[in-house]
């Protein structure tokens, strides 16, 4: 370990945070529909997958990458609203499993259809030009486009959090998820709060499949494995809490990109460890309330 | 134990109806089944896949239709069933039975191992705890390429004779390949039934019913289900085991999260909760699948569609909505 400088392992650092950061869009918006819904979106990888794909079909078709950031989460939202409106809704007050279950199938469904369209090889995702090359960051030069993601993040971050907590609709977004039997007495029609919830988390997802499409490309499989590790995020921060999410997503990506420097074969199975950890000292995640999934 | 355990003297004591009967004997019903499957299905070696892909749905069944768990980890079960059955082959030279012993015992094993960690979370974090922990064992078995094979999978499980106390089994033979896996299905027909009817069965279905009216009569309910998770591993490490001995190779692919998918499909196809639902719903899976990989490379998506229709409209599935028709 002599060749390991400081900067080194400060560089490590920050490329964890850009991989944190995409950990913590794909966790926020799994959070956001379990803590409203409690769907555990199976079909949240497919949205991430699809938004990197149609943010492929959208520069094959003369767009440019800033279009892209618009019109992606926009058109994977609306068809997240049409899942939920359509294939979700029936099955509310049908057991928890029945949700998942389906997602599950959808995900399939999803997967093919991107195959059929786009072929089952994957492609190269071309970096904006802006974005291109490394920037000094104090520590050593950092690829100016992971630097970008994480500022990217960090919008989303702002945006949601002054979404939650200082418009009106926000505000029966949190009253919601905390009961929303009351909230129906008061007035207000859930079932659109959700849907919209729903759309909301999809689109924050293909939002972050666009993010991570330059940085290891596009293929139909990527988004089984994010899934996973998306679950351990969830896990570690606690399932339906937003700011254990952005915590454990970024402790992820700094995870397995240390082990990747000191111990890459172990890189992948880092994060289980880490997993099996948190279960073990603290079974409900660290913001997790416990006894909430009972 | 006394409430749950008399009723069902009385119903054996009464004239039972057939109906009664069949649940009595279902293991013996099964069994027949099985025996007599090879002569109306012309293809053997779909045949062999039906059988071990419904030992390993009977397996999933355990913790899903009767424990009331949804797990998404039990590729990681069957895996390491017949990962251990190669390697005991492969790498020591072992016996077919000694295979398949190990073979039960690596599903007994990882089951305690995945179990110990999941069942500390409830509800729907189990789905996602050991989804991810299975994926930990998929990458483990990745890199322990010595072992394993890596990404190429463990080759060269060459079983050609299954030698009986001197009765030597054609193990090439298709037919006498059916029935040497049917013996293995049958027993875990007879020891599932066992299981099942045991006051420790009763134990498994109240917790599903009402985990805190199970708790407050006083049985403890994380070692029931880890225990009901364990015994699922020995039948998904059975399946597993069988696995590798009939293709004579174990890919890596057994690992993967698509396996563990697709045990959830056939469980939820046939009808959780039911006896013989997860053999129907293996033989619908695999059928259907053939079918369709006929005419398309697309099955995936066919296969998907269906089991949302599934979900949204028939979450009985097919055994479990001809028995509440033929219930009297």
């Amino acid at each position: 370990m002599a060749g390991l400088s400081l900067e080194l392992i400060a560089l490590q650092l920050f490329a964890g945070l850009a991989l944190g950061a995409i950990y913590v869009l794909f966790a926020i918006g799994l959070s956001l529909i379990f803590g409203m819904l409690t769907v555990v979106n199976f079909a949240h990888g497919a949205f991430y997958m699809v938004g990197a794909y149609v943010g492929l079909y959208i520069l094959m078709l003369g767009g440019n990458f800033w279009i892209c950031l618009i019109a992606v989460p926009l058109a994977v939202g609306l068809f997240g609203l049409l899942v939920e409106r359509f294939l979700i809704r029936p099955l509310y007050g049908r057991g928890i499993d029945y949700p998942l279950l389906l997602t599950f199938g959808l995900s399939y469904v999803m997967v093919e259809l991107v195959r059929i369209a786009f072929g089952k090889t994957g492609y190269p995702f071309d970096t904006p030009e802006i974005l291109q090359g490394a920037v000094n960051i104090g520590v050593g030069y950092f690829p100016l486009y992971r630097l970008f993601v994480i500022g990217a993040t960090a919008a989303v971050l702002l945006a949601l959090w002054l979404f939650l907590e200082r418009t009106s609709f926000g505000l029966i977004i949190r009253a919601g998820a905390r009961d929303p039997q009351i909230v129906r007495v008061l007035g207000v029609d859930v079932s659109r709060v959700w849907l919209i919830v729903f759309g909301i988390g999809t689109a924050i997802a293909a939002f972050a499949g666009l993010l991570a499409a330059p940085l290891q490309g596009v293929i139909p499989e990527m988004g089984g494995t994010i899934l996973a590790e998306a679950f351990v995020v969830t896990v570690v921060g606690g399932m339906g809490s937003i700011g254990g999410a952005v915590l454990a997503g970024l402790l992820v990506g700094v995870v397995v990109s240390m082990t990747s420097l000191f111990a890459p074969e172990m890189a992948k199975v880092s994060i289980f460890a880490l997993m099996a950890v948190v279960l073990i000292v603290r079974p409900q995640g660290f913001f997790g309330r416990a006894g909430l999934m009972s | 134990m006394k409430e749950i355990t008399q009723p069902m003297l009385r119903a054996q004591a009464a004239p039972v109806s057939w109906f009664q009967f069949a649940i009595t004997h279902r293991a013996s019903l099964a069994s027949l089944v099985v025996l007599v499957f090879p002569l109306v299905m012309p293809f053997t070696a779909l045949a062999v896949n039906i059988l071990i892909y419904g030992l390993y749905g009977l397996g999933f069944n355990l913790v899903y239709g009767y424990l009331g768990l949804l797990s998404f980890g039990h590729a990681a079960l069957l895996g390491t069933g017949a990962y251990f059955c190669g390697i005991a082959i492969v790498h020591f030279g072992l016996p077919w039975f000694a295979a398949i012993a190990l073979g039960v015992v690596g599903g007994l094993a990882m089951a305690a191992l995945i179990g110990v960690l999941a069942i500390r979370t409830r509800g729907i974090y189990f789905a996602m705890v050991t989804m991810a922990l299975s994926q930990c064992v998929y990458y483990l078995f990745y890199q322990a390429v010595d072992w394993t094979g890596g990404e190429n999978g463990l080759r060269g499980i060459n079983v050609r004779v299954i030698d009986l106390f001197g009765l030597k089994i054609d193990f090439i033979n298709p037919l006498a390949r059916y029935y040497v896996i049917a013996a293995f299905v049958i027993a875990a027909f007879f020891v599932l039934s066992r299981i099942l009817a045991s006051p420790f069965g009763a134990v498994i279905e109240a917790v599903r019913e009402n985990e805190t009216r199970a708790r407050a009569s006083g049985y403890d309910v994380t070692t029931t289900r880890l225990i009901t998770f364990v015994l699922s591993g020995g039948f998904c490490g059975l399946a597993g085991a069988l696995q590798a001995l009939h293709l004579s190779i174990v890919p890596i692919e057994i690992l993967h999260y698509d396996t563990s998918g697709i045990v959830v499909m056939i469980a939820l196809l046939g009808g959780m909760g039911t006896f013989f639902g997860p053999m129907i719903g293996a033989a619908a899976f695999l059928l259907l699948e053939n079918l369709v990989s006929v005419w398309t490379v697309h099955w995936q998506l066919i296969v998907g569609a269906i089991f949302m229709i599934c979900v949204l409209f028939f979450p009985a599935g097919i055994w479990g909505t001809l028995i509440s028709r033929g219930k009297p």
